[in-house]
């Protein structure tokens, strides 16, 4: 999977040397990763190793405390989502951080509501732009005045997907997003990713699956501890490997 | 309260006529429930509460409360509360009282009843409350400290700045012109009554139907047409009904003859005139639309419920939910000053304890009308039929001649009663 990625420009995100520490825990400690366009990088590691508050420091959940990000080469600051999302960055949270007592519609513009031109809110603009891009991603949903609360988690997980493709990403951050989802709704995530890459989007995927990573994703960055194990091309090493890595924090000799 | 004694369990049937309707079946039990409380108190009372006159006291009655249960909507539905409006209502009225009998006439040397007296209090108590409410959002959103313990304290600290400032004298008369705001001084009469329910009918049906338009502009299933149809004229009948009620209180003659005498001229021979429509309903209406389209037509309101629905979400969706709490305090802080304005010049003068208890009067209406403690969920409509429910109850049971203490505690149960059905309800809906 991972043949045809180009790594010789700039990458679409650097983050280089990020540490953040909650208390007198270093949560993240001197951590760099980056990621090119059209690319899939696995972030994994136990719970606790430190993977989504790292990513967290990208979407603007968290503040770092050292390091620094390079958005296409230039320096970027993110103090909060509202930047993140200035730099096209979309984040697709494990907990789906979809607000439960709205719509789906609703939910996908929230925060970038299309108004009408004396500045009301247009929902009817936006459930006609919502039935429009979910027709695309998944046909089968048809619950559009309900709130998300009366959704199945696949239903939910593409409401919440569809908000990340619908302001045209850049940079995709999910958050294990197929924890809550059946086989088919797997299936229908993994395909949509395959998508994205070829748009030329470059996608971090956290996830505790590693089979999953091998499949879906073209390089894995491992952390134990809030420290990186290493950055492996997933094509050049073993499921056991990558386990290895893991659990014990080892990197294995033939990658580079 | 949407399972009333008057709709025992809404039938398939009815449920579907509802669904057709797009009837929230929750406001059809509430409505259901006060036509109830209201039928119950007309035949207790051998038919003296359902009479143009004790609608007409009702509805200014309200006023006050409902003014500040539609802000407390918004308050309860971010997951806050508010305990201090009773008093900031007070601070609100002192610093009015004070500009009109102090400032305005004395400071500045233009004498009583100055047509720029009222307009000047008014905004000195809008201020007022623009600042207190700004200063409790900043505590709450920005500090971080609980609305609980925030409003808790301001419950003591403005009653007694109110207190401070008058030296707990009470201040009256008011104004002139601000009494217009208050009670059965400032009405519209007949003909502007009618005027205004028409504009009223006339916009509720060109709502009705731009909604219509615009459903099928984006191809979006719509009612029947029979049901719009039926729909436009519940709402027009209602309206006109409503005026027509206000307008058949009739001015006692002994107030007429003073009135032609005011202007030297007299009273003609079997001359009547109605009150016509309170302007403190008026201001009351021109609240709940405002409210009702910041609830659902604009960014502010959509924030609003995204943040008590998932304040977690609400902040990775880029919304600044610091600074609408200091939003939502500051509209919370207006209202409490129109409700000031209200109460004030109802009552025609300033008096120390005004507002007492009002938070709660406050809360149990957006309670009763279905604004859910957990935050997320309530309507501004449910507010105002909660702060009517309240009233009619307290001043239904004072006309049937019910001991006072007892009226506490039957409106102390009410509330309990109606929370409990709310939640059963919601259970069995799942919504």
């Amino acid at each position: 999977m991972a043949d045809t990625i180009d790594r010789s420009g700039t990458p679409l995100v650097e983050m280089r040397d990020i540490s953040i520490a909650f208390g007198g825990i270093k949560a993240v400690n001197h951590v760099s990763v980056d990621l090119f366009p059209g690319e899939v990088v696995g972030l994994l590691g136990h719970n606790g190793a430190g993977k989504s508050t790292l990513i967290k420091c990208l979407s603007g959940a968290y503040k770092m405390d050292a390091g620094e990000i390079y958005i296409n080469g230039d320096k970027a600051v993110i103090n909060n989502p509202r930047d993140a999302r200035r730099y096209n960055i979309e984040t697709i949270y494990q907990t789906l951080a979809l607000a439960d007592n709205l719509d789906a519609a609703s939910n996908l513009f929230l925060g970038r509501e299309l108004t009408t031109p004396v500045g009301l809110v247009d929902d009817a603009r936006m459930e006609a732009e919502t039935r429009q891009i979910m027709g695309r991603l998944n046909p089968n949903f048809q619950k559009f005045s309900a709130p998300v609360s009366a959704l199945s988690g696949g239903q939910r997980q593409s409401v919440a997907i569809a908000r990340a493709v619908y302001f045209n990403a850049k940079i995709l951050i999910m958050d294990e997003p197929t924890a809550a989802l059946g086989p088919q709704e797997t299936w229908m995530v993994a395909d949509l990713i395959e998508e994205l890459k070829r748009q030329g989007l470059g996608i971090f995927l956290i996830d505790h699956d590693v089979h999953q990573v091998k499949e879906l994703c073209d390089r894995a960055a491992v952390m134990k501890n809030g420290e990186l194990v290493g950055v492996v091309d997933v094509d050049a090493v073993s499921v056991d490997d990558i386990l290895a890595m893991i659990i014990a924090g080892k990197k294995p000799q033939l990658a580079a | 309260m949407s399972d009333s004694p008057a709709l025992p369990k809404a039938a398939p049937g009815m449920r579907n006529l509802a669904r057709t309707l797009e009837i929230d079946t929750r406001l059809l039990g509430m409505i259901g429930a006060f036509i109830a409380l209201c039928l119950v108190f007309h035949f207790l009372t051998d038919g003296r509460f359902l009479t143009p006159r004790n609608i007409f006291n009702l509805t200014i009655q309200t006023v006050s409360v409902g003014i500040m249960a539609t802000g407390m909507v918004f308050v309860i539905v971010t997951r806050h509360i508010d305990l201090s409006v009773g008093s900031l209502l007070a601070t609100c009225s002192a610093m009015m009282a004070m500009t009109q009998t102090l400032v305005t006439p004395e400071w500045l040397g233009l004498g009583l009843n100055h047509p720029l007296t009222a307009p000047a209090a008014i905004i000195v108590g809008l201020g007022t409350g623009i600042i207190i409410g700004a200063f409790h959002g900043w505590l709450i959103g920005y500090l971080g400290i609980p609305a609980f313990i925030v409003t808790l304290g301001g419950l003591l600290v403005w009653r007694n700045v109110a207190w401070y400032l008058t030296n707990g004298q009470t201040i009256g008369p008011l104004d002139g012109n601000f009494q217009l705001f208050g009670g059965i001084g400032g009405t519209l009469g007949e003909t502007w009554s009618w005027v205004f329910g028409l504009i009223c009918a006339a916009a509720a049906l060109y709502a009705i139907w731009q909604s219509r338009r615009n459903k099928i502009s984006h191809d979006f299933p719509v009612k029947p047409l029979w049901a719009e149809i039926a729909l436009g004229a519940l709402v027009t009948a209602a309206i006109l009904g409503f005026i027509a009620i206000l307008n058949a209180y009739q001015i006692p003659e002994r107030r007429l003859e003073r009135m032609f005498e005011a202007r030297g001229e007299v009273l003609p021979e079997g001359f009547t005139a109605g009150y016509g429509l309170p302007i403190s309903v008026l201001l009351l209406i021109a609240v709940a639309v405002t409210m009702t389209i910041i609830a659902n037509r604009t960014r502010l309101g959509r924030y609003i419920f995204a943040t008590g629905g998932n304040p977690d979400a609400a902040e990775l969706s880029g919304i600044n939910t610091r600074l609408l709490t200091v939003k939502v305090f500051i509209m919370m802080g207006i209202l409490c000053a129109i409700s000031a304005v209200v109460a004030s010049s109802r009552q025609t003068f300033h008096s120390n304890d005004i507002g007492t208890l009002d938070e709660l009067r406050v809360i149990a209406a957006a309670v009763i009308g279905g604004t859910a403690l957990a935050g997320g969920v309530g309507t501004i409509y449910g507010a105002i039929l909660g702060a009517l429910i309240m009233q009619s109850l307290q001043s239904g049971m004072a006309m049937v001649g019910v001991d006072a203490p007892f009226q506490n505690i039957v409106v102390g149960t009410v509330l309990v009663v109606a929370v409990l059905i709310d939640t059963i309800y919601r259970k069995r809906t799942g919504d």
